[in-house]
């Protein structure tokens, strides 16, 4: 796992802004370093700025304010195609009328390389993401996936220390997304590049990167790696994006030793972590993980707090069960259950008794 | 499993062969189908297919000589063109019974235009002798042979003979040699004496001259159709105007404007001399000549070089410029390498589209190409509507028909014309 250091910095965004239209930021200060050969991914809603980071980074947008470096060097005013900084787009762009060999060839053909050289260097891209055999083909005759290997082989081709990519595989079905998200995570390790990683989908940015930072409106929400974005986010934005979340609205009463009182809306009190409520009196929404609830008594931990509830509804999801519960007057609280020989199927109707531990129980921000 | 199995055609269910099957389900389709663009294709037919194929005939049909004057077509089928005499009596009796009939129907005036575009001096020796003949008693007053001299001593001219007999097929090749400033003489395909010469340097000016207006139509166009390509909608949309507004103005109107300005009085010699560039008694001559077409008609058949390129640009994703770039293109070569390829089709489009509108236009070059600047199609015009010789207007038509088609089969060859794109 990369750590943050400061010192290793090699990419550098500091106090950045953008505007398109000089009314309205569409980056709002923006802060954020990255060492060499980290996977980064920008992960956020449409419109939340991501995109738009990826682009200065690449030079297809000026940043309004602000400081990008690349390596120590700024690189406000170097136009993108001395910045040396492989891309894949959404639509892959390959060039329509090259075949492949020639599109792998044109960066390599643009720094008036040998033509041996070049051949040996497409030969080895193309071969690394298992494409040998279709370099005389057009990207026409080639599937979305094979497309989406020789556009990562051309970023890779020339060498470049940075690569971007901007939901290179939003096009592709689910099973090919999943079979080149490990491949595109293994080829980054290993040939140590650093990687800006721009998706919508929560899953490619939690499996794929060293770190992930979340977007909203303009801000980094949350940087942090996958696991810690998951069990500890920061605020109930984070909480929301990242993976399922069952949200409880109430007041803070007390906050003692680390533990916060909670009275919910209904009326029940609840022990939370306290993440960013501070004093008595704020609201706060808490988070809890739907695979945190436990119904069965017999696998209720020591310490857990305990709520009533209603069944709705019972989803057989195959590998796990979804269950949606009323608690607390929330009609949406979900809660997952592994498919085991010994597991109970709930019924719609049923009362029951749920319970969670204080920790997995996080009061954030209303 | 039997069905499995079988060697022989596929069978439907009912046993009848499948092929059969299926053409009879879709065969009420397709007679829907024709019914609805029948009356296209009649119209078609009517106004454009049956009138060209005419037209077509008309540059080889030379039955007027056969017809009008039947007897002497066989009677000098038995001379010998190539000697140096006369024909015997036989041919001019034959000739001076045709010629009576023909001045009672009054149809000797039109063999006589027919063969005079052949040889020029023959149509006043038929038609002053049909005059006179028409009152002869034409069986039993010979000698015709002197008689007919004797009325008119074109009758002892050898060449106005072997006109007569090198034309006297029901089929000719002599409006097509003509039009390519050849003729066809008793020895065979001659070229014509130099002062008879004019089509061959008019059918080569004209492809120059589309050439070149082509060739500024893409010049000036490419900008502007990646302009609007490229611009935000509603500036778009003002600029897609302005190029489609002369499509709503008269062509007269526009190449009446066209006089206003580039004459030698006109507004950009006024300009120009008024800001010193040029002498006022050295006014550039801006029209009546090549320049003046070339012009005039650039700018009239701008929008249809604009308009394909632009709906081919439309479709280039912008990110394949900046594709190229991160890979390390500067702008020029990100252009010329990915850009420009990928317009190719637009370019080729509207290439063809002003290349095949050029080469028959007619009103422009009328009005601004003086004598210099004038174009084939001014020459068919002429023959149409003033000489009336329609065989030669066909022929030049033909001609500039079949150039334009093996120019097309030629830009297939090398482009492909799969990637000529229109829209």
């Amino acid at each position: 796992m990369a750590d943050a250091s400061h010192t290793s910095a090699f990419v550098e965004f500091e106090r950045v802004q953008k505007s398109y239209d000089g009314e309205n930021l569409v980056v709002k200060d923006l802060n954020l370093t990255m060492p060499k050969g980290e996977f980064l991914t920008m992960l956020g809603p449409s419109g939340s700025g991501k995109t738009t980071c990826l682009m200065m980074l690449a030079g297809f947008e000026t940043a309004t304010h602000g400081d990008i470096r690349l390596g120590g060097v700024s690189i406000n005013n170097i136009p993108p195609h001395k910045r040396g900084i492989g891309m894949v787009f959404q639509n892959y762009a390959l060039f329509p009328h090259m075949t492949i060999a020639e599109n792998l060839s044109f960066p390599l053909e643009v720094r008036k390389l040998g033509k041996s050289e070049r051949e040996e260097k497409v030969k080895r891209a193309l071969d690394m993401v298992e494409m040998g055999a279709f370099g005389g083909r057009r990207p026409a005759q080639l599937s979305g996936g094979q497309q989406q290997r020789v556009a990562l082989a051309r970023a890779l081709v020339f060498e470049p220390e940075l690569v971007l990519m901007d939901e290179p595989l939003g096009a592709l079905d689910k099973q090919l997304r999943e079979k080149m998200q490990f491949e595109i995570t293994h080829l980054a390790h290993q040939l140590g590049i650093t990687t800006v990683y721009v998706t919508h989908d929560q899953t490619e940015a939690l499996t794929m990167s060293d770190r992930v930072a979340v977007f909203d409106d303009g801000r980094i929400q949350q940087l942090a790696p996958p696991d810690q974005l998951y069990e500890e986010p920061t605020n109930s934005f984070v909480a929301q994006f990242i993976g399922e979340n069952n949200t409880l609205e109430g007041v803070v009463k007390e906050i003692n030793n680390g533990i916060a009182l909670v009275q919910l809306d209904d009326g029940e009190l609840i022990d939370c972590k306290p993440i960013n409520v501070s004093k008595p009196g704020e609201r706060t929404r808490v988070s809890i993980r739907p695979e945190r609830v436990e119904y069965n008594k017999d696998r209720m931990r020591e310490g857990a707090h305990t709520l009533k509830a209603e069944v709705l509804e019972f989803i057989y999801m195959g590998d796990i069960f979804r269950t949606r519960l009323r608690v607390a007057g929330n009609d949406e609280f979900i809660i997952k259950t592994r498919n085991a020989p010994d597991q109970t199927r709930l019924q719609p109707g049923q009362q029951i008794e749920i319970g969670w531990l204080p920790e997995d129980c996080r009061a954030l921000d209303a | 499993m039997s069905d499995i199995t079988q060697t022989g055609p596929m069978l439907a269910a009912d046993g009848t062969p499948l092929k059969r099957s299926l053409a009879r389900a879709l065969r009420m389709q397709k007679i829907r189908a024709l019914m609805l663009i029948a009356p296209l294709l009649l119209f078609i037919l009517v106004t454009f297919i049956l009138p060209i194929g005419d037209m077509l005939y008309r540059s080889v049909d030379n039955r007027i000589v056969q017809n009008t004057l039947p007897r002497t077509v066989v009677a000098i089928s038995a001379w010998d063109p190539a000697s140096d005499e006369l024909p015997g009596e036989a041919v001019y009796a034959a000739l001076a019974a045709d010629l009576k009939d023909a001045a009672e129907a009054k149809t000797h005036t039109r063999v006589a235009k027919r063969l005079n575009y052949e040889n020029p001096g023959m149509a006043s020796v038929f038609r002053k002798s049909g005059r006179k003949v028409k009152k002869w008693n034409v069986t039993d007053e010979g000698p015709y042979k002197e008689r007919l001299i004797e009325l008119n001593d074109g009758w002892a001219d050898l060449e106005l003979w072997r006109t007569v007999a090198t034309y006297s097929s029901a089929h000719t090749m002599g409006y097509f040699l003509n039009a390519v400033d050849l003729k066809l003489g008793s020895e065979g395909v001659e070229v014509r004496p130099e002062d008879e010469r004019i089509y061959n340097t008019m059918l080569i000016r004209t492809m120059r001259m589309s050439l070149i207006i082509t060739f500024s139509c893409i010049m000036l166009g490419y900008p502007v159709a990646w302009l609007l390509a490229n611009l935000p909608t509603s500036k778009a949309n003002l600029l897609l105007i302005l190029v489609l507004l002369p499509f709503w103005t008269s062509l007269l109107v526009r190449t009446s404007a066209w006089k206003i300005l580039l004459q030698q009085q006109g507004v950009i010699n006024d300009t120009l001399v008024w800001l010193g560039v040029v002498d006022d008694a050295n006014r550039l001559v801006l029209i009546n000549n090549e320049l003046g077409t070339i012009i005039a008609m650039t700018h009239i058949l701008l929008p249809f070089m604009i308009l394909p390129m632009y709906s081919v640009m439309q479709t280039i994703n912008p990110s394949y410029l900046r594709a190229a770039k991160s890979l390390g293109a500067t702008n020029w070569t990100a252009f010329w390498r990915v850009y420009f390829p990928q317009t190719v089709p637009g370019i080729g489009a509207g290439s063809i589209l002003v290349f095949i509108l050029a080469v028959g236009y007619y009103i422009t070059p009328a009005l601004v190409g003086g004598t210099k600047g004038t174009f084939i199609s001014n020459l068919i015009a002429y023959h149409i509507s003033t000489s009336g010789n329609w065989g030669l207007g066909a022929a030049l038509g033909a001609i500039l028909l079949a150039v334009v088609l093996l120019l097309y089969w030629v830009y297939d060859k090398i482009v492909g014309i799969d990637n000529v794109k229109l829209g």
